[in-house]
């Protein structure tokens, strides 16, 4: 303590020193340093503080989570294929006219025989039949049939190639292979918006029983916006006597509304297939007390009503939180106002209270529909043919059968934009920081 | 908050021991998990792994994903898998991928017990499907049709057709979620005969005939994804037929006693068998696994537990009977004559051809 | 609404106990799915229902053997190992960079503060199959997918918004003059961190913890992508068992699923109450 207690004498005389010696009207700090600048200092100096303290997070984020979703972005544009594995190929077809309506000549056909003779010696070649099978059928046994027999292809090339197989003859293969020869290729969201290339070159929509994803995702969005709605109506009645109730019976209650809510997704559904399944206990029930048949027992699951029933069950207490906490704020004397004044209590309700809970309804509803358009999970288990969601389309061109990672990532990329137009008018409603959790 | 960060370091560091396993040898197979994985289990693995203690087998079900994952562990050059049970569609692509191994089967495998090469001893073609060099073939199995005996009524379905006749049989159907049977079946029960369904199929006027076969059972059908599921929903009551792996649904029958008979026609033969991912780390082990697993007593072991038939010629005569209930196996092979009346013949190629379209045209479908 | 008036008239009083009716059929909704695993989870037979030897009270109709197969089966207990071993270690890495991510966002000074947070609280909101795919892809490029340790880093990514959430609300309310008051009394800046700051966040870094382990014991599409087999977690097996075969082991894992839950409620309501005592004792 003494030597503390010097310094700061010795700097208080220091200080009081340059004071008289500079006296030119600016503020100073006690340091003699310009009052403006020390504060710049100080503020830099708190803001360095803050960036370094967040910084750890945000690299990991960005390692971890923002990057991987890049990749995915980035696979849904990219597709070297084609040019990796037919690089004479690409070359060569610069040259033609696909406008002219003739085959290309002896060139492309001789690189198309050494890039196939290559890729089947490489094992590379089964990619590039995969790849422009997405877009005309029969390419993948055109490839092999074709990549088998290559290596043994002489002079004049075109004429042995369309003697090996007649398809080659195709005009619309060989405006593919031009058009998709760069190392991007916008046909992945083409197809995600049920879109393709038509013969002329222009852009128009599938073939009618080929459109799919549009419709999917305006299911995905109907059956979010009902989901949305039921938590509502459902969750405004009970978070209003949540919020009026005494103290201690509204928090014993507020149990039943946390107990799900902290409970597993997975047991969750797994409940929902108990009750709703035909062999299951409502079926169990209406059929024990007489209100079914034993052989019509209700289809209850692997439908839409399945998926809205168990969705808002499981995004039910996303409503109520936020619902609640605005509501604890509304002071009771507002209505006994209202009340005092004439108003019926309906008039009183409608007209007072409710305006007032908008910001908590606001709040619940965008967060409710966030979570429903991205689920996967529960769809997939009660979703049947007419419950599922686009996410579970991304899963299956993923690891299902039915890979096509290019046009997941497509799709995977319209739902975010549409996540994140909602998360935008998120922070704008209620703001990033309002949110709360239990 | 040293310490903090000191406890995170250890558990990367104990993560990274954990992932990277022990000195004995891990093999990891992916399979097709239920019945199936319990078959291979007590054929292959139990009796390698107590005659190798070093070596301790895992399985992952995960062959339904299988291509996919390969593909990615390829592409990344992380290969975490040593044997992968696949069909041999699958194989085909993997094969023309350089996702897998290829090999020369008298090298790999072991010959005959009397002494016939590998080569000459599996069923002719079924080593190198497509023409390709990586297939190990372990069965023959069919996709074919099983019934709840007690809410048929008085006649049971004999027919492809009555699966989709919904007034003779009412009740709810599960069907496989994809294109690849249900197309040709739904032709056959249109009339189209057995032989003539994929040239029906080249036509845009066929493919439109078989959708327009399945509407006609689509509010009625429910949708199947892993081989699990059929004999579960038919013991559980929720569908009345299903389409199944015939082996599940001999588990269901003999080993569970559940009340489903079998409906034979028109099944779809095809083959299920190993491959070797190129880039395991174990591929020593991997070889030794094989040459045992793969030998004509050990394929036949396979068929005690589960009714699919050895894909060697020589294991046929060993085929006996189920190794707990003690009943014999033949009747319930699809390759039995009884059962083989009427067999459709899997079209690889037009399936390689059109799978892509025929998928999208069969989500648009199922969508709307 | 909370209590009928001695003067309400008749219409009040019937809407009163309508309204009261309404709101226990919503509490039944929501509550009595959890609770009706509980006795399917004894059923005898391999049903999802009750059977009429359950209803009669048979004590034939129950059983104890799906919760004996779940402790003896060795993949449950392995998933019981990872699901563990994995959410403990994601906690850990999340509640540390989020806690000290907090304290920087609750500095005034933080420079574009809205835009960094809406960053950071991205993976709460991003589609977790989106999340999961990005990741399947990334990962296996770099080596960390069907790797324990990718699904630690990927659970920790997506648990992190929570400890940030619950830590910058409870610095919403803090003094800074606190801080100040300890540096003119001569602590240096570790030792405030220590003494001042930590006991106060304390409640929300816990709770943040709290939410980070459910959010990791709970996902499984993440760790359907990212992970293999070796990383088989709990939700992991109970997705693939709902898939396949139905049986009763998962009513029974979902049991004591829902005895963890209620344990963890039980503690984060104890922390709550804490918070609000001390708080209550703190002036202004």
């Amino acid at each position: 303590m003494p030597s503390r207690l010097h310094n700061f004498l010795k700097r208080r005389k220091k200080t009081l020193a340059q004071t008289e010696a500079i006296d030119d009207g600016t503020m100073r700090t006690a340091d003699g340093m310009p009052l403006k600048l020390a504060l710049e200092r100080a503020l830099f100096r708190s803001r360095l503080r803050a960036v370094l303290l967040v910084l750890p997070l945000f690299a990991f984020l960005v390692i971890t989570f923002v990057l991987p979703i890049f990749d995915m972005l980035f696979r849904s544009v990219e597709d070297q294929v084609i040019a990796e594995i037919l690089p004479r190929t690409v070359v060569e077809i610069e040259a033609w006219d696909e406008t002219s309506g003739v085959l290309p000549g002896e060139a492309v056909f001789e690189a198309i025989v050494k890039d196939m003779a290559e890729g089947k010696e490489n094992k590379t070649l089964g990619k590039v039949a995969r790849r422009l099978n997405y877009e005309i059928s029969g390419m993948a046994s055109l490839f092999r049939k074709s990549g088998r027999k290559a290596g043994k292809i002489e002079a004049p090339y075109k004429e042995q190639l369309l003697k090996i197989d007649k398809r080659w003859n195709n005009l619309e293969l060989w405006k593919l292979i031009k058009r998709e020869k760069g190392y991007f290729t916008a046909s992945y969201f083409l197809a995600a918006a049920d879109m393709e290339y038509k013969p002329d070159g222009g852009i128009g929509m599938r073939p009618e029983n080929r459109q799919i994803y549009q419709h999917l995702f305006v299911r995905t969005l109907w059956l979010s916006g009902l989901i949305t709605l039921l938590c509502l109506v459902l969750a405004y009645p009970v978070s209003y006597l949540l919020a009026t109730l005494p103290l201690r019976s509204g928090n014993l209650l507020m149990i039943l509304v946390l107990l799900p809510f902290w409970t597993s997704l997975l047991v969750r559904t797994t409940s929902w297939i108990a009750l709703l399944q035909s062999q299951g206990v409502i079926n169990s029930i209406l059929v024990g007390i007489g209100i079914i048949d034993d052989d019509s027992r209700l289809q209850l699951i692997h439908n839409q009503f399945g998926t809205i029933v168990a969705m808002t069950h499981i995004l039910l207490p996303f409503m109520i939180l936020p619902l609640y906490s605005v509501m604890k704020t509304i002071p009771p004397s507002y209505m006994r106002a209202a009340r005092s004044l004439g108003a019926t209590p309906f008039t009183a309700f409608v007209r007072i209270y409710m305006p007032n809970t908008v910001a908590g309804a606001g709040a619940g509803g965008i967060l409710v529909f966030i979570l429903a358009i991205g689920y996967y999970i529960t769809p997939a288990l009660v979703g049947g043919r007419t419950g599922t969601l686009i996410s579970n389309f991304i899963a299956s061109f993923i690891s299902g059968s039915t890979q096509n990672w290019g046009l997941a990532a497509a799709l995977g990329m319209m739902l975010l934009a549409i996540v994140l137009v909602f998360y935008f008018l998120y922070d704008k409603i209620v703001g990033i920081d309002n949110m709360k959790l239990g | 908050m040293k310490r903090l960060l000191t406890t995170t370091s250890l558990a990367i560091v104990a993560a990274f021991a954990m992932s990277a396993g022990a000195q004995a040898v891990d093999l990891t197979m992916v399979s097709w998990g239920g019945a199936y994985t319990a078959s291979q289990q007590k054929a292959y693995h139990d009796p390698y792994m107590a005659a190798n203690p070093d070596v301790k087998i895992i399985n992952d079900d995960s062959s339904a994903e299988a291509l996919a994952k390969l593909r990615a562990q390829v592409e990344a050059g992380n290969v975490t898998w040593d044997l992968v049970d696949m069909v041999a569609s699958d194989a085909i692509t993997a094969c023309e991928e350089g996702l897998i191994e290829e090999f020369d089967p008298d090298v790999l495998l072991a010959p005959a017990p009397d002494g016939t090469p590998a080569s000459k001893d599996f069923f002719p073609g079924s080593l190198t499907p497509g023409g390709t060099n990586c297939y190990i073939p372990q069965i023959v199995y069919s996709t074919t049709f099983g019934y709840r005996t007690d809410m048929v009524g008085s006649t049971a379905p004999s027919t492809i057709a009555d699966v989709f006749d919904l007034k003779k049989y009412p009740g709810k159907r599960a069907l496989e979620k994809k294109p690849i049977g249900n197309l040709e079946w739904a032709l056959i029960a249109d009339g189209v005969p057995g032989t003539k369904v994929y040239e029906v199929l080249a036509t845009a006027d066929g493919v439109d005939r078989a959708f327009a076969k399945l509407e006609t059972i689509k509010d009625s059908v429910v949708w199947w994804t892993k081989g699990a599921q059929p004999p579960q929903l038919l013991a559980d009551g929720e569908v009345v037929m299903a389409s199944a792996y015939n082996g599940r649904l001999f588990s269901a029958i003999a080993e569970k006693n559940q009340p489903i008979g079998m409906l034979w026609d028109w099944q779809v033969f095809d083959l299920d068998g190993w491959v070797i991912p190129k880039g395991t780390k174990n591929l020593a082990a991997v070889k030794k696994y094989l040459m045992f697993a793969t030998d004509t007593q050990r394929l036949a072991d396979q068929a005690k537990f589960i009714s699919y038939g050895p894909a060697r010629q020589s294991s046929a005569p060993l085929v006996g009977k189920h190794a707990d209930l003690g009943i014999d196996m033949k009747p319930h092979m699809p390759t039995d004559p009884n059962n083989a009346k009427t067999t459709l013949n899997f079209d690889y190629v037009w399936w390689a051809d059109n799978r892509a379209e025929m998928d999208e045209r069969f989500n648009a479908w199922l969508a709307k | 609404m909370s209590s009928l008036q001695p003067y309400a008239g008749k219409l009040e009083r019937t809407w009163f106990y309508t309204y009261r009716t309404i709101c226990a059929a919503i509490f039944v909704f929501l509550i009595a799915p959890i609770f009706v695993i509980f006795p399917l989870s004894f059923n005898e037979l391999p049903y999802f229902t009750f059977t009429p030897e359950m209803l009669s009270l048979d004590p034939a109709g129950y059983s104890t053997k799906w919760y004996a197969e779940f402790f003896t089966e060795q993949s449950w207990r392995d998933a019981v190992a990872n699901s563990f071993f994995i959410a403990i270690f994601a906690t850990l890495m999340s509640t540390t960079v989020g806690t000290v991510a907090a304290l920087g966002l609750s500095s005034p000074a933080m420079p574009f503060r809205s835009a960094v947070m809406a960053i950071l609280i991205s993976p709460m909101i991003v589609p977790l199959i989106i999340s999961a795919a990005g990741m399947f892809f990334f990962y296996s490029r770099i080596g960390l997918a069907s790797t324990h340790l990718g699904v630690i880093l990927a659970h920790a990514a997506l648990g992190t918004p929570f400890v940030v959430i619950t830590v910058t609300a409870t610095l919403v309310g803090f003094d800074h003059s606190l801080t100040r008051a300890a540096a003119s009394l001569g602590s240096n800046p570790t030792r405030t961190f220590f003494k001042v700051i930590v006991p106060l966040i304390l409640p929300g870094v816990i709770s943040g913890a709290l939410f980070a382990f459910i959010t990791s014991f709970d996902e499984v599409v993440v760790v359907l992508f990212v992970g293999s087999v070796e990383q088989r977690t709990i939700p992991w097996k109970m997705f693939s068992g709902i898939r396949e075969e139905i049986r009763p082991t998962i009513l029974a894992v979902a049991t004591l699923l829902v005895l963890i839950s209620m344990l963890l409620l039980t503690m984060l309501e104890l922390l709550r109450r804490r918070n609000e005592r001390l708080r209550g004792l703190s002036p202004g």
